[in-house]
């Protein structure tokens, strides 16, 4: 029996549909699980992609030929049967489901099991092969539980407010940055935002997701004119001399490397918050586990070790390497991967 | 501990100073006495002895989290701390106690003196009820090793806004080879007698390199040395016994034994700041002989021969019981000389001899000789200076010779640890050798955080061969590298090593075929070896 996807040098690939998956070189028809950079890249002729991935994807890739699809609609492309399935990752993520002759193959994207109260919740889909990213696939990276993970933000907000301190917080645009907005308590004091992360405000407000107000951030806008305010900036403002102008601050970074002490460190802000948009170990391990599948094939991240551990589990499992880059926390735009 | 794991959490996470201060200040005036002592002690390298083995430690930590051996390694390769990979492991703790930080020490310290499999039941339990910051500091402890971000002038800022009490004081009183066993919060920090011990040393003036003769004045002002690289070492000759001690606070009385002579020399009440050289006929031995001698407790006779020491004299700090760091630079030096005048040369003892000059250009001419010396440049004193303690600048300037340079080829690449993990930081360098690239040394800094990533992307983007962690690249980029030192070395393939190797820039202008060869290696080795 032939492989449903193979993986080349463009992307991944189906033959019995003549389509990719995310693929990073220009190709014809292009399949794509969500609008992180590293996933969604301009030149491709078409693209398909989910009704909730779109008006990011217009934003960023400009005038693009692109079809959508809702969560669970059958496709036909070729000999292939197409859907997309709920990843948890981003608002509008998704994992790809391809079925030829009764084999069926997963792609999962970029996800997550928690629920993060805005992304549509990942969902376990059945199948026999099941190609996993693992940006976090080693047993130290367990994530803060959400409740506890929104008391430390808003402890952190509130004692900063009441010393005279702007919280400047770090977060990728897209994701992160309104999961977070969603969670922290707007009684505390103004939210300000980065342009480029209320840029992508913008877009998910627009179709339809509920956000806090927030007020961009422009040369007027200081620690004066907004006492006591939370900054939500990009990682690659944090640092910056654009940050100056709050006056007496404490930063935060939210990530899931926080979880490293030494990662913290070289990060150099006053506090790190340990929250991802990917899976941690144990949330790679449960989702495998839903899926049913027992070939695995494992992407971005710690791959070498987490293959080893899924051998070891009776899976039988495989590295491929692809141009995807997992969370960055040194990546200066929207895309996080 | 909450307390005490708040306090290494806001001072671990973040980088400024006032808020580092800040957080030991509430801590030193709201921590009980027994705590406060224990944590100037652990952020002092003054911790409990280790109470088990790290590699039972690993196997437990891997059993307890149902995590097979290697993959608890790969953990920690990434992670790049014992303690944290263990605290990071575990399942979720069940419990959340709260004991003070001293009695958690004497746990610790408990857990030292029973059996293996009591021993372990102890830790496992400890373990089920911590939470996880508790959890990683209780492992800290366990390991000895205690390594947070708080310097020891931060300790004594705080301590001094806490107290009151002025910070070159605290510094005295801080240093010595007290532990909270042989002293209380109230012998060490609030009676007033720094001598009381007396082992105890003055804390070391250290100098910053000079950029510029342009505010310095007249020569006249200031005595020259050559600058020796030894081992910084103050000589305290007190109540008939002597103490060695090295600049990071190390007593290395033992591993010098033959300084023990010079007890019949200097008077009772004399400490001597100098450095601690590899010696013989005259001049100092290359310094892997003194590396010989570092690290090991007990010397053998044959390496007392091989590798003799002494102590080459800068300073005199107390003289006749009497504290004399206040007095000019050139009145302790004269009565330093005067000390040393009698003492005979089969004594284990020289004085640094100052280095006559009357305009800068002759002072430079001098330090071009530094090489020939077996110096590594210059030390520039004022005159009229007191004896200051840590770095200050204005006083005393080091004026280093420039470093040894070579262009090199990076051949492999591997991440760093714990604060670098995941960034390609760790490189392999070769020479040229005809069509050969052969490897000659490894470097892991000097390039900025910019520089890593960009390199990084590369590796990941270039990669020939996986070897492990290690990383196979095409030969592309050429390095700059600078050493301060070249021995010949039988176990190298390139047949040399380096001392402190560094990456000083990132040659883009240089293209591969235009990098060194093993032959300029050979030629370094032959000039300066
Ligand atoms: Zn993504
Ligand atoms: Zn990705």
């Amino acid at each position: 029996m032939a492989d449903v996807l193979t993986f080349t040098d463009r992307g991944i690939y189906c033959a019995a549909g003549d389509f990719y998956i995310d693929p990073w070189q220009p190709v014809d028809r292009a399949l794509i699980t969500h609008g992180h950079s590293d996933h969604a890249r301009s030149g491709m002729g078409r693209y398909l992609a989910t009704e909730g991935t779109a008006p990011v994807m217009r934003h960023r890739l400009g005038e693009i030929t692109l079809q959508t699809a809702s969560y669970g609609q059958q496709i036909e492309i070729g000999d292939a049967q197409v859907s997309f399935h709920p990843a948890g990752h981003v608002p509008g993520s998704a994992q790809i489901r391809v079925a030829v002759g009764g084999q069926v193959w997963v792609v999962s994207g970029d996800y997550k099991t928690v629920a993060d109260g805005m992304s549509e919740p990942f969902e376990p889909v059945t199948c026999h092969a099941f190609i996993s990213e693992c940006t976090f696939g080693l047993p130290v990276f367990k994530w803060t539980p959400e409740d506890v993970l929104t008391r430390q933000i808003n402890d952190w907000w509130a004692a900063n407010a009441a010393a005279g301190r702007t919280s400047i917080l770090g977060a990728y645009a897209l994701g992160k940055a309104q999961r977070l907005l969603t969670t922290v308590d707007v009684s505390i004091g103004p939210i300000l935002t980065h342009g480029a992360i209320e840029n992508t405000n913008d877009v998910l407000r627009g179709q339809g997701i509920p956000l806090p107000d927030t007020t961009r951030v422009t040369p007027d806008t200081t620690h004066k004119t907004h006492p006591g305010a939370l900054v939500l900036a990009t990682p690659s403002a944090l640092g910056t001399s654009w940050t100056r102008r709050f006056g007496p601050s404490s930063t935060a970074f939210a990530s899931g490397w926080m979880a490293l002490r030494g990662v913290r460190r070289r990060r150099a802000a006053d506090r790190g918050f340990i929250v991802s948009d990917h899976a941690d170990w144990d949330g790679l391990n449960s989702a495998i586990k839903a899926t049913g599948a027992d070939k695995l094939f494992v992407t971005h991240g710690y791959t070498s070790s987490f293959r080893r551990w899924l051998t070891d589990q009776g899976y039988d499992a495989h590295v491929v390497s692809t141009d995807y880059q997992g969370e960055g926390f040194d990546k200066d735009d929207e895309g996080e991967g | 501990m909450k307390d005490f794991a708040t306090l290494v959490t806001r001072v671990d996470e973040s980088t400024k100073t006032s808020v580092k201060t800040a957080a030991l200040v509430d801590y030193f005036q709201t921590a009980s006495d027994a705590d406060k002592l224990w944590t100037i002690a652990l952020f002092t390298g003054r911790r409990p002895k280790r109470t088990t083995t790290a590699t039972r430690l690993r196997e437990w930590a891997a059993e307890v989290a149902g995590l097979p051996d290697w993959l608890f390694e790969d953990s920690y390769n990434v992670v790049g701390d014992l303690a944290e990979t263990i605290a990071l492991v575990l399942p979720p703790s069940a419990g959340d106690e709260d004991k003070p930080l001293a009695e958690w020490i004497a746990y610790v310290r408990h857990l030292s003196t029973l059996e293996d499999d009591d021993r372990k039941a102890g830790i496992l339990d400890a373990w089920s009820r911590l939470p996880q910051a508790e959890r990683f500091l209780f492992t800290k402890l366990l390991t000895g090793g205690f390594r947070i971000g708080v310097s020891a002038k931060l300790i004594t800022r705080a301590l001094s806004q806490a107290t009151g009490q002025p910070e070159a004081e605290l510094t005295h009183k801080l240093m010595g080879n007290w532990t909270p066993d042989t002293v209380t919060w109230e012998t060490l920090i609030e009676a007033d007698d720094p001598t009381a011990d007396l082992s105890r040393p003055y804390p070391f003036y250290l100098a910053y390199q000079l950029d510029s003769f342009d505010d310095l004045g007249s020569p006249a002002e200031w005595n020259a040395e050559r600058k020796w690289d030894g081992i910084r070492g103050q000589l305290i000759v007190r109540g008939g016994e002597h103490y060695l001690w090295s600049r990071g606070e190390d007593l290395m009385t033992d591993r010098f034994p033959e300084l023990a002579q010079l007890r019949d020399y200097l008077p009772d009440g004399t400490v001597i700041d100098g450095e601690v050289l590899a010696f013989s006929d005259e001049r100092p031995l290359p310094f892997n002989a003194l590396q010989k001698r570092i690290g090991r407790k007990t010397v053998p006779k044959k390496l007392l021969t091989e590798a003799p020491v002494v102590l080459m004299a800068y300073d005199l700090l107390e003289h006749g019981g009497n504290d004399i760091r206040s007095k000019t630079f050139t009145a302790r030096r004269n009565q330093l000389s005067l000390l040393i005048k009698d003492i005979p040369s089969e004594a284990p003892m020289r004085l640094s001899k100052s280095v006559d000059f009357t305009t800068w250009n002759e002072l430079s001419a001098a330090r071009d000789q530094s090489r020939d010396l077996g110096a590594e440049g210059l030390m520039l004193k004022r005159c009229d200076s007191p004896y200051l303690s840590g770095r200050k600048r204005g006083d005393w300037w080091k004026w280093k010779i420039d470093p040894l340079t070579i262009d090199a080829v990076m051949i492999y690449a591997q991440a760093g640890h714990g604060r670098r993990a995941n960034l390609f930081t760790d490189y392999t360098f070769a020479v040229r050798d005809g069509n050969e690239l052969v490897p000659f040394t490894k470097a892991y800094s000097g390039l900025t955080d910019a520089e890593f990533r960009e390199i990084t992307a590369w590796v990941r983007k270039n990669t020939l061969q996986r070897f492990g962690p290690v990383r196979q690249v095409p030969p592309t980029h050429v390095f700059e590298i600078a050493f301060e030192g070249i021995q010949e070395s039988p176990r190298h393939k390139s047949g040399v090593a380096l001392r402190f190797p560094r990456m000083l820039r990132w040659r883009r202008d240089k293209p591969v075929d235009e990098a060194n060869t093993l032959d300029d290696l050979k030629e370094m080795l032959a000039t300066y070896g």
